[in-house]
């Protein structure tokens, strides 16, 4: 009952402040649009880095969607009041981190579909690139989770947000775009499929205690 | 109850005030006072949990803060809000009391607002009809004071010593003394280095 008030603030939050969901996706749109136009080619080998492309520009936008994770509960104090009260802080960091990567990451793998038509990939692909994102973006919003908490107190934090998880970033991004290569290549991406889900299964496991660790760390500097 | 043995803050290796003994009882008011930077808010941030770097020892029973960021959620209004802070606490208000302490701060007409198109004032006694809602028996409170007019400042005063007279504790950082009767002060004092 508690897990369902809880989660229904995290829901009415996000319908309310829906330009949180809606500016990374627009971005995230724009980006792959401006690609497709600089583009002017299709073959074999703007498949691949349209694949690659795909994969940057979804690790850029779910950073541009993790500055504002907990900045607004910073600021009014409900984070203080949730470290101060909660008997688990942990389960409300862990149901944050599941709606912005509901409304991030799972909506992003939803509309991928799309995202590939604009990039000119080829339809047999489109699955491939579904997967491989519903198998890395978890691990997106729960690594950059951790940044986020860290750079909470800092009131322009967008730059170093960046700098802590970008090179968090890399593994997904190396086997994201690597299942894409390998599908292309005709070498089949199983195995870096299962290397994402894997990285996601670590994230999942560290990340939200992190997490709750880095909220604690950035309400002492207050 | 609420009990302190040496307890001293930190900020870094700079030790914020003396090392203070102090045991409170059920029923006690207990004002903090001393100059800006003296460490009240840092006291009360410690006693609630929040703040860490601390020498000494404290115990405080379940407790209730407010500290000077108000802690409601702005695209929320203020049912929506209290239900939150209970279910957070992991208890369960009905709707009648959520309206009963609504109406005891005055705010029942702007149930339905989103707390973030009110004034200073107005969401301090929301935070108010908070505290009614809790059944905490200790209220760390960090300047209530503030932004409130007269008749919040009466009503605070009211909620004060009902809360004192149930048994409660009070634990209040303020500039304003507060004029209630069997009050004791604390002057936290700055360490000399």
């Amino acid at each position: 009952m508690m897990l369902v008030r809880l989660l229904g603030r995290e829901i009415k939050t996000v319908l309310r402040h829906r330009a949180d969901v809606l500016n990374p996706l627009t971005f995230l749109f724009l980006a792959v649009m401006l690609f497709a136009v600089a583009v002017p080619t299709r073959d074999a080998d703007s498949a691949v880095y349209g694949g690659a492309f795909l994969w940057l520009i979804v690790l850029l936008t779910n950073m541009l969607a993790l500055d504002g994770l907990f900045r607004r509960d910073y600021e009014s104090g409900v984070l203080e009041q949730i470290m101060a009260t909660a008997q688990v802080p942990f389960l409300f960091v862990g149901l944050r981190i599941f709606m912005q990567w509901l409304s991030g990451g799972f909506l992003i793998t939803l509309l991928s579909p799309l995202l590939c038509l604009l990039l000119g990939l080829p339809f047999e692909i489109f699955p491939v690139v579904v997967l491989s994102l519903l198998a890395g973006t978890p691990a997106l919003s729960l690594l950059g989770a951790i940044g986020a908490a860290l750079t909470v107190g800092f009131a322009r934090g967008g730059v170093l947000l960046g700098l802590l998880v970008l090179p968090l970033y890399l593994p997904v991004l190396i086997f994201g775009a690597g299942v894409i290569n390998e599908q292309l290549v005709g070498v089949g991406g199983t195995a870096q499929l299962y290397w994402l889900a894997f990285i996601s299964m670590v994230a999942l496991t560290i990340g939200p205690f992190a997490t709750t660790a880095g909220l604690k760390i950035s309400l002492q500097m207050q | 109850m609420i009990k302190l043995s040496q307890l001293s803050c930190r900020r870094g290796e700079f030790k914020l005030f003396a090392p203070l003994d102090l045991t409170v009882a059920a029923g006690q008011y207990i004002e903090l006072t001393g100059p800006n930077g003296a460490g009240k808010t840092t006291l009360l941030r410690t006693l609630a949990g929040i703040y860490q770097q601390y020498d000494g020892a404290f115990e405080v029973e379940d407790f209730l803060f407010q500290g000077h960021r108000i802690g409601l959620d702005g695209l929320l209004n203020p049912l929506e809000n209290l239900t939150w802070h209970a279910a957070l606490a992991g208890t369960v208000v009905q709707d009648e009391q959520l309206r009963e302490a609504l109406r005891r701060v005055d705010m029942l007409n702007y149930a339905l607002t989103p707390v973030q198109a009110m004034s200073q004032g107005q969401q301090r006694r929301i935070a108010m009809a908070r505290w009614l809602l809790g059944d905490a028996r200790v209220w760390l409170l960090d300047e209530p004071v503030t932004a409130l007019d007269s008749a919040a400042q009466t009503l605070l005063l009211e909620m004060l010593q009902s809360h004192c007279a149930a048994d409660g504790i009070v634990v209040c950082a303020t500039h304003t003394p507060l004029d209630l009767p069997g009050k004791q002060s604390l002057q936290l004092s700055a360490v000399t280095q």
